[in-house]
């Protein structure tokens, strides 16, 4: 059973736009992208947006939904009223392009700074034997699509475009993550997870596991035994302070990539920077209008739970030169790995009650 | 002389899935200087789409499996149209590449040794396919991209080729414009290598996104090169069905290769009726031998529902045409009694989420509705089996985008294992006849400034029609006159249609505020790509006056064995499509022997 639907989308680019209102005649069991692809075809040939899969599986159709960041394809209209208004507006941590599509770039930049898996040695012949208990880990991470809707939500970043050269993001936590757990690696991550990708700058609000559509746990799984295994390159579980000895089969690596131009081209020619300028007088990011931020404290539907835990204020500070802001987030590893631990003792709490 | 930003490379990759990541690898890694330009951002290709593994005769699971039974079967799925040399080198080197995935980082499923595990699928003998749950492709693609990052190879996101350029024969470069931006780009570069994928987009209900028109395919024609096989569409037995904007939206075969059946309104296993004469031997004939063929293999013969692709599409619509079918037009997939709850969401997990989502079915408690979509084309460019080299020279195709290796019809599995064999084999060749050119061909400046006339024309066209309509009646055409079955008269039918939408192509304009991120634009620039495409598969399933493998003919529905030796060729003469046909390369005696044992 169909009916029309009322549709607000937030149409411009990065000079500015504002919001478009529109009556979309739509199916049943359909979801927002339907509605979108029907407007496209129908009134609005020029609207901008990315998809491919339709599916919930490529990740491409990120955008924030009456304020929430969804996949667009897996967003069924049954789930709202019928006479609701739904607001479509693109993702707010990435620059607009143009109307639902925003520059993603960030995240392949974060991506080349990671150090590839290193195993020890040749797998020709089919020699590498792992258990599946001890690749399930690593799998959990590896179902992530890079739909980037954590980074999208993510406050580390999230209206902090001075955070962004110095934090790589829960989607390239659980990278290091699956990197760390795998049973063949030789490379130690870990130090370099915290100090040049910003992993200290996580106060595990859980914000990005909320609205991951894959249902990884990205904070209790990943970001959390990072931070613990972080811990233990630097301080002894018993003696805080006293230097531990590194894994010994695992080589420490700083930041791949380079400092070369990015193989990641734009139009014009220009490669994207290595990283981001940092923001000294004019911000990059193109602002998304204030219509889309009201909107945006709806985000995840807990304004009672973000406010209730103050972000480590050491890192909210930091000053927008790196170097500052490594010493000032070294001392925030502290505060986390007791948090890391008592999220650790609330799980086994929790698990030992079942 | 037209403004366009300018690059020159070694080797330019066109498709950024699992063929040309695989490609660009190979490419540089043979000291290419290389580039991979693709329609969409780097991860999202279409390989991400595949689900159920990568066929490769690794023998973890059945030691009895070997490259010569992976060979067999998949000549056999092909109903022997194959290229008998892709499919060797195919069988023999897909282990390797699959090995190679897992020392860059691949994370598969393993067996209780530690090895690869492999599931069973149709078509194959043994449980052959490498994968991870049912999210085999993304593994993949993450795996290759990864790689390629860590290998510094530049990559041009979101920016879309739609010509090649020549110089004498000789392929000088590449054409394209930025999603971005709208901006004009050419490629200066000896060699390149299309990754492009498929046309399924060209039909109505199809499990392939928006990329898949097919623009590999046209360009390759328009430069010179041939097709073969156009014909055989592949229509996967099992797509949804409701809620209808799901309508195509790929099942994996692995739900039958875990265990699932297919049933009619009647709740019958109606699969035991449709064994083909071909397959016989090897196929179960009741519900018995077929339930214990899972554990054990080697005394038992295969449940039907593992016939190949093209049997059970054909299946299918036979039983929703006698109306045995579901309520929404399908029949019924169940997996939910015949395996537990935990086993279903832990082997089959994105399907369990696909059906809870947007279908709101718990296929851990009752069955789904399927019926057939469009999923892969056969044919494409005609290459040479070692190298992947076209008849033009310095151009190469990989993939779906060519032709021979699958044949008549492709046995679920082996797609992402061409992939990979055929990728590394094109990045090498490409970079080695780069290598030895004793001059570079250069691009022609009146090429170029053809190519952005036409690129831009839809926006010199005001008050034309809306590009959506014209994709909208090509593939409402395609789906019911060139679909799964097919007629004399309906394929001259929609040939005529054809040149109708051509016409009203030639005048849609674009609206709207410019050539920024404009996909009114890029649908009236895919339109061309996509009609020239089903004409071919048109015109190809009107020659061929039999049925075989994804091509089925209600008014010829035998298998013609003199059709058996020929493959039709597909090539552009002055804008004109023509069709020839060709013998097919005949497969040496040591290897017709494996085909002369009954099972």
């Amino acid at each position: 059973m169909g009916h029309d639907l009322n549709l607000r989308v937030w149409r411009g680019d990065a000079s500015g736009g504002d919001f478009v209102s529109y009556v979309v005649p739509v199916e049943e069991g359909e979801v927002v992208l339907d509605a979108i692809h029907r407007l496209q075809a129908e009134q609005a040939p020029d609207l901008a947006v990315r998809w491919n899969c339709k599916a919930g599986k490529c990740g491409s159709c990120s955008a924030e939904i009456n304020g929430k960041p969804r996949l667009m394809c897996m967003t069924r209209l049954s789930t709202f009223d019928p006479a609701e208004t739904i607001t479509v507006t693109p993702m707010r941590t990435f620059p607009v392009i143009r109307d639902l599509v925003t520059d993603v770039s960030f995240n392949f930049e974060k991506a080349r700074e990671v150090p590839a898996f290193a195993p020890a040695g040749s797998n020709s012949g089919g020699t590498f034997r792992m258990a599946q208990l001890d690749v399930e880990r690593g799998q959990e991470f590896r179902k992530c699509i890079e739909c980037f809707l954590c980074q999208n939500t993510c406050h580390v970043i999230r209206d902090h475009e001075e955070n962004k050269p110095a934090f790589a993001g829960p989607r390239f936590f659980i990278r290091y993550a699956e990197l760390d757990m795998h049973p063949l690696d030789t490379l130690d991550r870990r130090q370099m997870a915290q100090e040049s990708e910003g992993l200290g700058y996580c106060n595990i609000t859980k914000c990005c596991t909320e609205v991951c559509p894959e249902g990884i746990h990205i904070t209790d799984n990943g970001i959390i035994p990072l931070k613990e295994r972080v811990v233990d390159t630097k301080y002894d579980p018993v003696f805080l302070g006293l230097r531990i000895g590194r894994r010994k089969d695992r080589r420490v690596v700083g930041p791949a990539g380079g400092s070369g131009p990015s193989p990641i081209k734009r139009p014009g020619g220009v490669a994207v920077g290595t990283r981001p300028p940092a923001p000294a007088a004019v911000p990059a990011v193109v602002q998304v209008p204030p219509a889309a931020r009201v909107a945006d404290t709806n985000v995840l539907e807990r304004p009672a739970a973000v406010p209730a835990r103050e972000p480590v204020s050491a890192v909210e500070t930091a000053s927008a030169k790196p170097v500052d802001k490594l010493k000032t987030a070294l001392p925030a590893v502290g505060a986390t790995a007791g948090i890391g631990f008592l999220a650790w003792a609330l799980r086994r709490a929790r698990s030992a009650r079942k | 002389m037209t403004e366009t930003e300018r690059h020159d490379y070694d080797v330019v990759v066109i498709g950024a899935g699992g063929s040309g990541l695989r490609a660009a690898i190979a490419a540089h890694e043979s000291g290419a200087r290389t580039a991979i330009v693709c329609k969409s951002l780097l991860g999202k290709a279409h390989t991400v789409m595949a689900e159920g593994g990568i066929a490769a005769a690794m023998a973890n699971v059945w030691s009895e499996d070997n490259w010569q039974v992976h060979f067999r079967d998949t000549m056999r799925g092909g109903k022997m149209l194959n290229n008998w040399r892709m499919a060797q080198l195919h069988a023999q080197e897909a282990p390797e590449r699959v090995w190679e995935l897992e020392e860059w980082g691949a994370l598969f499923d393993r067996t209780d040794e530690g090895k690869i595990s492999q599931r069973d699928f149709g078509g194959h003998r043994y449980a052959r396919l490498a994968h991870v749950g049912d999210r085999t492709g993304l593994e993949m693609i993450r795996t290759l991209q990864q790689r390629a990052v860590d290998l510094g190879i530049d990559v041009f996101m979101e920016c879309t080729i739609t010509r090649l350029l020549l110089d004498g024969g000789r392929i000088s470069g590449a054409f394209g414009y930025w999603r971005e931006t709208g901006s004009l780009v050419t490629f200066h570069a000896p060699a390149v290598i299309l990754a492009t994928g498929g046309i399924g987009k060209s039909f109505q209900v199809t499990s392939n996104s928006w990329e898949y028109t097919g623009d590999g395919h046209a360009m390759a024609l328009w430069a010179g090169a041939s097709l073969i096989n156009m014909e055989f569409v592949q229509f996967h037995p099992t797509g949804m069905v409701w809620p209808p904007s799901v309508k195509g939206i790929l099942i994996t075969e692995s739900v039958r290769g875990e265990g699932g059946v297919l049933r009619n309104s009647e709740g019958k296993r109606f699969m035991f009726d449709y064994i083909p004469e071909f397959f016989k031997a090897e196929t179960a004939d009741n519900e018995a031998e077929a339930d214990a063929w899972y554990a054990d293999h080697i005394n038992n013969r295969r449940p039907p529902e593992l016939l190949p692709r093209d049997e059970v599409a054909r299946a299918i619509n036979s039983e929703i045409k006698a109306g045995r079918g579901s309520p929404h037009g399908g029949v019924f997939l169940d997996i939910a009694s015949r395996r537990t709850p935990e086993d279903i969401k832990r082997r089959l997990p994105s399907m369990y989420h696909q059906f809870k989502e947007l279908g709101d079915v718990d296929i851990t408690k009752e069955p789904m509705e399927v019926a057939p979509t469009c999923h892969y084309v056969m044919g494409g460019v005609e290459v040479d089996a070692d190298t992947q080299s076209s008849v033009v020279d310095g151009l190469y195709a990989v993939g779906e985008v060519s032709g021979g290796m699958h044949g008549s019809n492709r046995l679920g599995g082996n797609s992402l294992g061409d992939l990979l064999v055929f990728g590394k084999r094109a990045g090498e060749h490409a970079a080695e006849y780069v290598a030895h050119l004793p001059a570079r061909p250069a691009v022609k400046e009146s090429d170029v400034d053809a190519a952005a006339d036409e690129a831009l024309a839809p926006f010199t066209n005001p008050g034309g029609e809306n590009p959506y309509t014209v994709m909208h009646d090509l593939q409402e055409h395609m789906q019911s006159l060139v679909g799964i079955i097919r007629r004399g008269d309906e394929l001259e039918r929609a040939l005529t249609e054809i040149e109708r939408l051509k016409a009203r192509a030639k005048d849609v304009s674009v609206r709207g505020t410019g050539r920024g991120y404009n996909p009114g634009w890029h649908t009236a620039l895919d339109l061309r790509a996509m009609l020239t495409v089903s004409e071919c598969i048109a015109r190809a399933a009107l020659e061929r006056t039999e049925s075989r493998g994804g091509h089925t003919r209600d008014d010829y529905p035998s298998t013609d064995p003199q059709w058996g030796t020929v493959n039709l060729v597909v090539t552009e003469k002055r804008g004109n499509v023509q069709l020839d046909r060709k013998p097919l390369p005949v497969m040496p005696d040591d290897l017709k022997t494996l085909f002369e044992e009954s099972r």
